[in-house]
């Protein structure tokens, strides 16, 4: 599967759920998977009690990984060229997300087409959590 | 982060793709990668970043025989770094977060893939956050290359820390 050029206008958009009241556990397999054990994420005790936050929250690689999954499944397997993101709020277990793709632009390089999108993902509260763009090679 | 040695390995894409909410077939079943125009299985958009677990030094992963900071009897493994005087603890603040992460592939890895992570340094800024007072912002970049010396991924984080815990 993958995007053809003709199909994507400026303003054209993809949207997806990432995840619907989003679980420790979740959290706890990412730290697991990625290797990074940051307390913060997965545990409460020190999260409230020695870092001063309310509870643990989502690791910042874990919901533009969610957003990977939005974006591929839109563009193709393995057509992504650039992908980028500033993570511009925390996410807490329980939020539900959802990520959108907004087409850009397109560019020709090196005789191919690359399609620009900008990406944001959101929380059940309208709250921007994450904002970015990704570029993606389409036919 | 350097690692001098990433081993790109079937079942970490199963399982980090799992952790993402990610069941795409292209990240787990061979038969199916197969028959796409990848012809093989891929690791996902994020998935260099599960370098770490290669990296002997992480500081955020327990090591053997050393004290983490995770809590145990108490909330945090580690001694408070300071004593206000009056028997307060004094919290750790906000400590470091992941302000940004930007990725550029020339291509996408795969099983079998055993790849080098090379550090360059970057720019350190800072900014008065209304959240979290002020921001200190250090930006590193790597390159993952992979056993032919080919560049694979280009990564630029961005990491900030804060002067306390960021205002809900």
């Amino acid at each position: 599967m993958s995007l053809n050029a003709s199909d994507l206008k400026e303003g054209t958009t993809h949207s997806a759920r990432l995840v619907e009241d989003l679980k420790r556990t979740q959290i706890v397999q990412y730290a697991g998977s990625s290797g990074d054990y940051n307390p913060i994420h997965t545990d409460e005790l020190f999260a409230t009690q020695a870092a001063g936050y309310p509870g643990v929250f989502a690791h910042g690689m874990l919901t533009m990984g969610m957003t990977g999954k939005m974006l591929t499944d839109y563009v193709g397997d393995g057509r992504l060229t650039k992908f980028g993101v500033r993570f511009t709020n925390q996410v807490w277990p329980g939020d539900d997300l959802d990520s959108t793709a907004t087409f850009e632009n397109m560019e020709d390089v090196d005789g191919e087409t690359l399609a620009n999108f900008e990406v944001t993902t959101i929380n059940q509260d309208g709250a921007v959590v994450l904002k970015g763009y990704a570029q993606a090679r389409v036919d | 982060m350097a690692v001098d040695k990433f081993p790109v390995e079937a079942s970490h894409i199963m399982m980090f793709a799992r952790s993402v909410g990610d069941d795409n077939q292209i990240y787990y079943d061979e038969a199916y990668a197969g028959n796409t125009e990848l012809g093989h299985v891929i690791a996902p958009p994020t998935f260099v970043q599960a370098s770490a677990q290669f990296d002997p030094d992480y500081f955020l992963r327990p090591k053997i025989g050393s004290d983490w900071f995770g809590s145990g009897k108490e909330p945090s493994g580690l001694k408070p770094k300071a004593d206000a005087g009056d028997g307060e603890k004094k919290s750790d603040g906000g400590g470091g977060l992941h302000a940004e992460q930007h990725y550029e592939y020339h291509r996408h890895p795969k099983p079998g893939d055993v790849l080098t992570a090379t550090s360059l340094a970057g720019k350190t800024w800072e900014k008065e956050g209304k959240r979290s007072g002020k921001l200190v912002f250090t930006e590193s970049i790597i390159e993952y290359r992979d056993q032919h010396g080919e560049l694979v991924v280009t990564a630029k984080g961005v990491g900030v820390k804060t002067e306390r815990p960021v205002d809900q």
